[in-house]
C-alpha cells in the first residue's frame, strides 16, 4: 500500500469511527482520533503508534468487511506502523530492511555467530570451540575482555544512535512540543502497565474473543528482557568493582537474574507466537506479522542460547555455545533499529503526545 | 427432509431479546436451540447497532450514575408515548430493569463511561463496552458455553400447532426445509422494517426511498408466522421510528453513523428549496425523532440541511462529509437544488433572524425568527458566512412498532384474547405493547432484555413441566 493511500484510507475509516464512537472505551486512539476531523500524514504516524493492536475494535465493529464501510482499524494501523518503522529507520537507506525481516534476522544472526566463532578461533585457536573451560575468567580465555567490551559498546551505541535519530524525526513529524515531566510520567505509567492492551477491561481479541493472555505474555517478555539486561549490568559490576570474573556461581545475582529473565523471555515469546498463530488474521497486516515473527524468533534464540550456555558452560560445548549466543545477541542489537523492537519507542512517543493532548483538553 | 429433532425451547431470532431468552432458559435447565437468520458475521439483529440500555436504579451502580427512580422512568415513558402504554407491562418492565445491570454483568457484559456527546444519558442509561455487537458477541459466547445450540442462516417459515399450542417450528437452512419439535417457542426476531414491500402496504411508493438503518434480516417473517398461527396484532402498522439520515448512506445497515446531527444549527429545505418545519423546535432527542417522518412526507422523501462556516465542528459528525461551496448557488447545484430558490429561502430566513442574538447551543435559547413561516424558535442565526455546507437527507427507519400482544409472562395472546400455552414473544416484535409510539433512548433493549428473560424463564418452566 502506498503511503498516500494509507492516509486516505485511515481518513475514510476514521470518519466512520468518529461518527460512531462505540469503541471509545477500548483505548486512547479513538479519543485522539475524535480531535481530528481530517487525517494528514502526521496523524497517521501518531494514531497508528498510539494503537496498541488489541484488536477489540475489530471484534466490536458492525462495519467490518463485507459491510460496505469495510472498517478494519487494526489492519490499517498495523500497515501504517510498518510504514513508520521503515520511514524513520536511520540511516534511511536501511529502511528497506523492514520489508524483509525474516531474512534480515536470520542473516545477521548467522553473520554474528560466524564472526564470534572466527574471533574465538583466531584468539584461542579453533580447538577452543569444543574444549571445556573452567574457573574464573574462563570466557576470557576464549575472547579477550577488551574486544568483547568494545564490540558490545559499539553495537549498543550504533543501535541507540540510529533509534534516537529516528525517534527525533518521528516526534517532530507528529507535531512535537509535547514532552513535559507530566506527559512523560503518564506515558511511562501507561507503557509499563500496558494500559491499552487491556481493551477497556476486556483484554485483546486473539484466539478467544477477548482475553488477557497477550498482555500477560507481553509482560513476561518485557520484564524477562529487562532482567537479562540487569543480569549483564550486574555482571559488569561484579567484575569491575568486586573483581570477580565470570562465570558466576548459580546463586549469584547475574545468574539468578539471567536465568529467571531467560526463562520468562523464552516462555513469553513462545506464548505470544502461539497466540499469534491461532489468532484471527483479518485485523492483521501480513508485513507486521512478518516483523513480529522475526523479532520473536531472535528473542527466543537469545533466551534459549543464553540458557543453554548456562547449562553447558562446564562442558566442551562452551566455546561453540558462547559463539552462538553472542552472535545471536549481536544480531538482535544490529537489527533492533530495523525491526519490531522500535515499536516500544514510537509507541512511547505517541503515548507522551496523547498525555499532553488530553491534559490540554482537560485544562 | 431430515428427521424431526426435539428440543425443550426453540428461540427464533438472534439479537438481544433472543439471547436473553436462550441464556435464561438454558440456565433453568432446558435444552435450547436458537435459530438466527443472519450468517455468523452479521448475527445479532439490530442489537448490533445499539450502545446503551435504560435502567432504573435507586443508587449508582456499575452501569449508571446517580439515581433513576422507577416513577421518573415511567413519567419519561408516558411523555414520549403521549400517555399511551400498557401500564402493568410498562411498570413490570421498569421494575425488572433494576435487576438487569447485575444480570448482564454476570453474563460477562462490561460497562464503560458514556460516550462523547451522550453525557445527558449518564444517569438514565448504562453503556456497555464496545457497543451492541460486542454485547451480542458476549451473549453468544455465554450461550454457547452454557450449551445453547445455535444455527445460523436459519429462516423460520412457520409455527405449526393447534389449540393454543405450538408443536413444531418449520425453518429453512441451506435451502433445505427443517422441522423441530419444541416444548416451547420464544419469538424474538425483531420488526419488519427491512421488508420494503411490507412497508409499501402502509407507506406507498414513499417506502422505496426509505433508508433502513438496521439489519437487512428484519423482514418480519417470524412476526407473520405468529399472525398466521393466530396471534393478536398490536400497534399502528404505519408506526415506525424514523430519523433524518444522510442520503448517501447504504440502503441497509448504516447504523448510527448516517445520522445527521446538524439540523438545529441551520435550516432544512425540501427539494423545491423551501423550508417546511421549525428546525429549532426542541432539543435532543426529539429533533432526531421527528425529522425522519417530516422528510418522508416531502417530495421524493428528500430534503437538505443547510448551514454555514459558523457551525462547523459544533455537532457530532456523520460518516459523510457535508457538501461544501463558496456560494449558496454552487452549494444548491451540488445538492440538486434550484440555486435561485435556495438563495431566496436563505435571504428570507436571514431577514427574519432578529438582530443581536447570540446563539447558545445545548439549551432552548429563545433566539427565534420573526415574521416567517415556519418560524425557527431557537438557535436562529443568519446563514451568511462562507463556505456554505449542506447534507442531503432521507428518512432512516430504525424500527417498527407493529407487533403481537403479550401478557406479563411474555405469552403471546391469540386473537380471541386467550394466551398461547407455549408461545412467547420478546423484543421489537412485542415492544409496541409498552412503547406504542415515540422514542426513549435505550428503552428497546430494556424491553427486550426484561421480556427475553421472562420468556426464557416461562418457556423453560413450561417445556420441562
Amino acid at each position: 500500500m502506498l503511503e498516500l493511500d494509507l492516509t486516505a484510507e485511515l481518513d475514510r475509516q476514521l470518519l466512520v469511527c468518529n461518527a460512531c464512537r462505540y469503541c471509545e472505551g477500548f483505548c486512547a486512539m479513538f479519543g485522539a482520533a475524535q480531535l481530528r476531523t481530517a487525517i494528514g500524514d502526521g496523524d497517521v504516524a501518531y494514531l497508528a503508534n498510539l494503537c496498541h493492536d488489541c484488536r477489540m475494535c475489530y471484534d466490536a465493529c458492525m462495519f467490518t468487511p463485507p459491510h460496505a464501510y469495510a472498517i478494519d482499524i487494526p489492519a490499517v494501523m498495523a500497515a501504517a506502523r510498518v510504514d513508520t518503522y521503515a520511514r524513520y529507520a536511520r540511516p534511511s537507506l536501511l529502511g528497506r530492511l523492514v520489508r524483509t525481516p525474516s531474512s534480515v534476522s536470520l542473516a545477521t544472526a548467522l553473520a554474528g555467530i560466524a564472526t564470534v566463532a572466527l574471533a574465538i578461533a583466531a584468539f584461542a585457536g579453533g580447538a577452543a570451540l569444543w574444549t571445556p573451560q573452567t574457573g574464573p575468567g574462563a570466557f576470557y580465555r576464549l575472547l579477550p575482555y577488551a574486544a568483547l567490551l568494545l564490540a558490545a559498546l559499539a553495537l549498543t551505541v550504533y543501535g541507540a544512535v540510529c533509534v534516537a535519530l529516528g525517534a527525533r524525526d518521528y516526534a517532530r513529524d507528529i507535531g512535537g512540543g509535547f514532552v513535559s515531566a507530566a506527559s512523560l510520567r503518564t506515558a511511562l505509567h501507561e507503557a509499563l502497565a500496558l494500559t491499552y492492551l487491556k481493551g477497556g477491561g476486556a483484554g485483546c481479541y486473539d484466539e478467544q474473543r477477548a482475553s488477557g493472555r497477550r498482555r500477560f505474555l507481553h509482560g513476561l517478555v518485557f520484564w524477562g528482557f529487562l532482567a537479562d539486561l540487569a543480569a549483564t549490568i550486574s555482571a559488569a559490576f561484579e567484575q569491575e568493582f568486586l573483581h570477580l570474573l565470570p562465570p558466576y556461581p548459580l546463586a549469584s545475582v547475574p545468574v539468578v537474574l539471567g536465568t529467571g529473565g531467560g526463562i520468562a523471555l523464552a516462555l513469553g515469546v513462545a506464548g505470544l507466537a502461539a497466540v499469534k498463530r491461532h489468532s484471527d488474521v483479518r485485523p492483521m497486516d501480513p508485513r507486521m506479522v512478518a516483523l513480529d515473527y522475526a523479532f520473536l524468533g531472535l528473542l527466543e534464540l537469545t533466551a534459549l542460547t543464553g540458557l543453554a550456555l548456562l547449562a553447558f558452560r562446564s562442558t566442551g560445548a562452551v566455546g561453540a555455545l558462547l559463539a552462538i549466543h553472542l552472535g545471536v545477541v549481536a544480531g538482535l542489537f544490529v537489527t533492533a533499529p530495523y525491526g519490531k523492537f522500535v515499536h516500544a519507542v514510537y509507541r512511547f512517543i505517541a503515548l507522551t503526545k496523547n498525555a499532553h493532548e488530553q491534559a490540554n483538553l482537560a485544562a | 427432509m431430515s428427521a424431526v429433532s426435539e428440543v425443550d425451547v426453540v428461540v427464533c431470532g438472534g439479537g438481544n431479546a433472543a439471547l436473553c431468552a436462550a441464556i435464561t432458559a438454558r440456565r433453568a435447565g432446558a435444552s435450547v436451540l436458537l435459530l438466527e437468520r443472519a450468517p455468523v458475521h452479521l448475527r445479532g439483529g439490530n442489537t448490533r447497532h445499539t450502545r446503551d440500555i435504560r435502567l432504573a436504579h435507586a443508587e449508582p451502580n456499575a452501569a449508571a450514575t446517580g439515581a433513576y427512580p422507577e416513577a421518573e422512568f415511567f413519567d419519561d415513558l408516558l411523555r414520549v408515548t403521549g400517555g399511551e402504554t400498557n401500564e402493568p407491562l410498562a411498570r413490570l418492565t421498569i421494575g425488572e430493569s433494576t435487576n438487569l445491570a447485575a444480570w448482564m454483568s454476570e453474563q460477562g457484559v462490561r460497562w464503560q463511561r458514556p460516550l462523547t456527546g451522550t453525557l445527558q444519558l449518564a444517569r438514565t442509561n448504562g453503556f456497555f463496552l464496545g457497543g451492541g455487537k460486542q454485547l451480542a458477541n458476549t451473549y453468544y459466547d455465554t450461550a454457547l458455553r452454557l450449551g445453547v445450540q445455535v444455527e445460523y442462516e436459519a429462516t423460520v417459515r412457520a409455527l405449526v400447532g393447534a389449540d393454543g399450542r405450538v408443536e413444531q417450528i418449520v425453518y429453512e437452512r441451506a435451502e433445505r426445509e427443517e422441522r423441530v419439535a419444541a416444548g416451547a417457542v420464544v419469538v424474538a426476531a425483531g420488526g419488519f422494517e427491512a421488508d420494503v414491500e411490507w412497508l409499501r402496504e402502509y407507506w406507498g411508493d414513499a417506502a422505496s426511498h426509505f433508508t433502513i438503518r438496521g439489519t437487512p434480516y428484519n423482514t418480519g417473517i417470524a412476526l407473520k408466522a405468529m399472525y398466521a398461527a393466530g396471534a393478536r396484532r398490536i400497534g399502528d402498522p404505519r408506526g415506525l421510528h424514523c430519523i433524518a439520515v444522510d442520503a448517501r448512506a447504504p440502503r441497509f445497515d448504516g447504523g448510527i453513523v448516517t445520522r445527521i446531527d446538524a439540523i438545529p444549527f441551520g435550516i432544512v429545505v425540501d427539494m423545491d428549496g423551501r423550508r417546511f418545519y421549525d428546525e429549532g423546535e426542541d432539543l435532543w432527542p426529539k429533533r432526531y425523532a421527528i425529522w425522519g417522518k417530516l422528510i418522508a412526507q416531502r417530495k421524493q422523501q428528500s430534503a437538505c440541511a443547510i448551514f454555514d462556516a459558523k457551525t462547523v465542528g459544533k455537532f457530532i459528525p456523520s460518516a459523510y462529509r457535508p457538501e461544501r461551496a463558496d456560494t449558496l448557488a454552487a452549494l444548491a447545484t451540488r445538492l440538486g437544488l434550484n440555486a435561485a430558490a435556495l438563495e431566496r429561502t436563505v435571504a428570507e430566513f436571514n431577514a427574519a433572524v432578529k438582530p443581536r442574538q447570540s446563539v447558545r447551543l445545548g439549551v432552548l435559547d429563545g433566539c427565534a425568527t420573526d415574521g416567517i413561516t415556519p418560524p425557527k424558535s431557537n438557535w436562529a442565526q443568519r446563514i451568511d458566512t462562507p463556505p456554505y455546507y449542506g447534507y442531503p437527507l432521507r428518512p432512516g427507519v430504525t424500527f417498527t412498532y407493529l407487533g403481537v400482544e403479550v401478557d406479563a409472562q411474555a405469552h403471546v395472546v391469540a386473537s380471541d384474547g386467550t394466551p398461547f400455552e407455549n408461545l412467547f414473544a420478546a423484543g421489537e416484535c412485542m415492544a409496541g405493547n409498552i412503547l406504542s409510539r415515540g422514542y426513549l433512548a435505550g428503552f428497546g433493549l430494556t424491553i427486550g432484555s426484561v421480556f427475553g428473560r421472562l420468556a426464557g424463564t416461562a418457556a423453560a418452566r413450561y417445556a420441562r413441566a
